[in-house]
């Protein structure tokens, strides 16, 4: 049987980020470590390693596993919180910024809640963002647009996924803050003057 | 441009290389050597007898690092590779390519063009620093020639030809070219090298092969499967493919500066009893310091515009080829100086 490709949550962000950036590291499999990466990875470590605890009526679980067969996604979201009062599931996810101008972090977030409300038949209305830089929760409403843009965004990435083609790139001020760009080469790549060079080169 | 690693080269006989925590540590018998930081290593070169622990190999696999292993004279013997990086659909298509004569010759005209181009500039810097030279102004006339020919090959067999003549003329130069006593130049022999310079040139052509073959590897592409190259088991055709972009410039120039500045004599050659010429321990050190010396060196990539270090130049030239393959560019731009 055909196994079914997953797109794990991350994509939906890098995807937001830069298509590209997605193909490259999600096709290609290009990882390339800066130091956001890093830094982000050592804030991690505090998430994931953590074990389920309670807090008065709070089960706080880490490193949550998460998947929706009908999406077709699936990952892992940092810290689930689950009110064991009136067992309400908030997602939260940590960021190693600050509150971001596009969705991006918004959207990853609603991917996770729509796979915990498939997974435990729930419904989810708000979940949060936590930024290390601001040292502050973000809280997030998953209204309806969230939802659809959500939605639109994991399409997009199927899409992608099953082309297997990497976009052309597209240089930008984001290509600055991001670790791909020696792999990517966006200025040498957005256009291609493979032909010209060629030519150049028979004319001693 | 990503920052260029150590490469580590173990000559010293009988060596122990393990990880320790984060460290690589060589030891002999009892006594450690050298103690680096594992994160700051890209390759380790190991001549002769040498051993790795099973645990640093482990850890070569996983994090990239290339460990190769060559005899004491630097013959290639094995490299040992981890999970194999990239992507499944990159390595279809280089053999999707490799099954198509005409992509074929698309990128090995690329890099023969390279190759003719880049030895013809050889000989213009000698005219260049040196004047005029009626030998050397016929053959890079002819280079020129060879060059034009080679626009729209055929075939690839009319592509290697216009190859092998191409070498023919510049290794018929290239003696003109040496300004010690006693080395002398009368051909290219390989397998083994029974003069000195041929033994040179066969050692910096095994080590640069070494670094394309991992840098290659390091893109997600197959070393062994090559489009100017014909596959031959066991022969890393891709790398050699790579390689002649690189001979004439980086290699040839590394050998004739060592000869020409006196760095290694003819005393710095042992020759043995089957007539074969081979760098003696010493020497084969004084070349690897001014190798790796050279790989320090930063030039503007002539296609990627960007300042590199030379010791950067083999994976430059396998993300290229790699994009070339997934659709980014019609065509494969190989390395050529200006």
């Amino acid at each position: 049987m055909e196994e079914e490709r997953l797109i794990p949550l991350s994509a939906l962000q890098h995807y937001i980020y830069c298509p590209r950036q997605c193909a490259l590291i999600h096709i290609e499999r290009f990882w390339a470590e800066n130091y956001w990466t890093a830094q982000g990875r050592v804030l991690h470590q505090r998430t994931d390693e953590g074990k389920p605890e309670q807090r008065a009526h709070t089960r706080i679980e880490r490193s949550v596993e998460v998947i929706s067969h009908e999406l077709g996604v699936q990952g892992v979201l940092d810290v689930l919180e689950i009110n064991l009062q009136d067992m309400t599931y908030t997602p939260v996810e940590y960021k190693r910024g600050k509150p971001k101008v596009t969705n991006c972090d918004r959207v990853q977030l609603c991917a996770q809640a729509l796979c915990l409300e498939e997974m435990r038949g729930v419904r989810i209305d708000s979940a949060a963002i936590w930024y290390w830089e601001v040292r502050q929760r973000e809280w997030v409403e998953l209204d309806p647009a969230l939802r659809a843009e959500t939605l639109d965004v994991i399409s997009q990435v199927q899409a992608l996924f099953s082309s297997q083609r990497t976009p052309r790139a597209v240089y930008g001020k984001y290509c600055l803050a991001c670790s791909l760009k020696d792999e990517c080469q966006p200025k040498a790549m957005q256009e291609d003057t493979a032909d010209q060079y060629l030519r150049g080169m028979l004319e001693p | 441009m990503k920052k260029l690693q150590n490469s580590l080269y173990v000559t010293r006989q009988e060596s122990y290389l393990h990880k320790e925590r984060e460290t690589i540590v060589i030891k002999q018998g009892k006594d450690k050597l050298a103690q680096f930081p594992a994160h700051a290593v890209a390759n380790i070169f190991c001549f002769g007898q040498i051993s790795v622990s099973p645990f640093l190999m482990g850890y070569c696999g996983e994090q990239g690092i290339g460990l190769v292993f060559f005899t004491e004279y630097g013959k290639f013997l094995a490299r040992i590779q981890g999970r194999q990086s990239g992507n499944v659909l990159l390595r279809r298509e280089q053999y999707r390519v490799s099954d198509k004569d005409a992509l074929c010759l698309d990128i090995a005209r690329s890099i023969v063009l390279a190759k003719i181009a880049n030895s013809r500039r050889v000989l213009q810097r000698e005219v260049r620093n040196k004047g005029a030279h009626p030998a050397l102004d016929e053959a890079i006339a002819r280079l020129a020639n060879c060059l034009r020919r080679c626009e729209r090959p055929d075939s690839l067999d009319v592509l290697r030809g216009l190859e092998g003549e191409a070498a023919a003329i510049y290794f018929g130069v290239f003696n003109q070219l040496l300004k010690q006593d006693g080395f002398e130049f009368k051909g290219r022999v390989r397998r083994p090298p029974t003069d000195p310079v041929n033994a040179l040139l066969s050692f910096l052509y095994t080590l640069v092969t070494q670094e394309i073959s991992s840098a290659l590897q390091g893109v997600g592409l197959d070393p062994y499967v090559g489009y100017l190259h014909v596959d031959r088991p066991g022969r890393v055709g891709l790398a050699l493919d790579i390689l002649e972009e690189f001979r004439a410039w980086w290699c040839d120039r590394l050998a004739l500066t060592l000869i020409n500045r006196k760095e290694v004599k003819t005393s710095d050659f042992d020759i043995e009893a089957s007539g074969a010429v081979r760098l003696k321990e010493d020497a084969r050190r004084k070349v690897l310091v001014a190798y790796q010396e050279k790989k320090q060196e930063e030039i503007s990539h002539p296609f990627l515009n960007e300042k590199v270090q030379v010791g950067l130049l083999p994976h430059c030239q396998a993300l290229i080829l790699a994009r070339h393959l997934r659709g980014d560019l019609q065509h494969y731009p190989p390395f050529s100086v200006r």
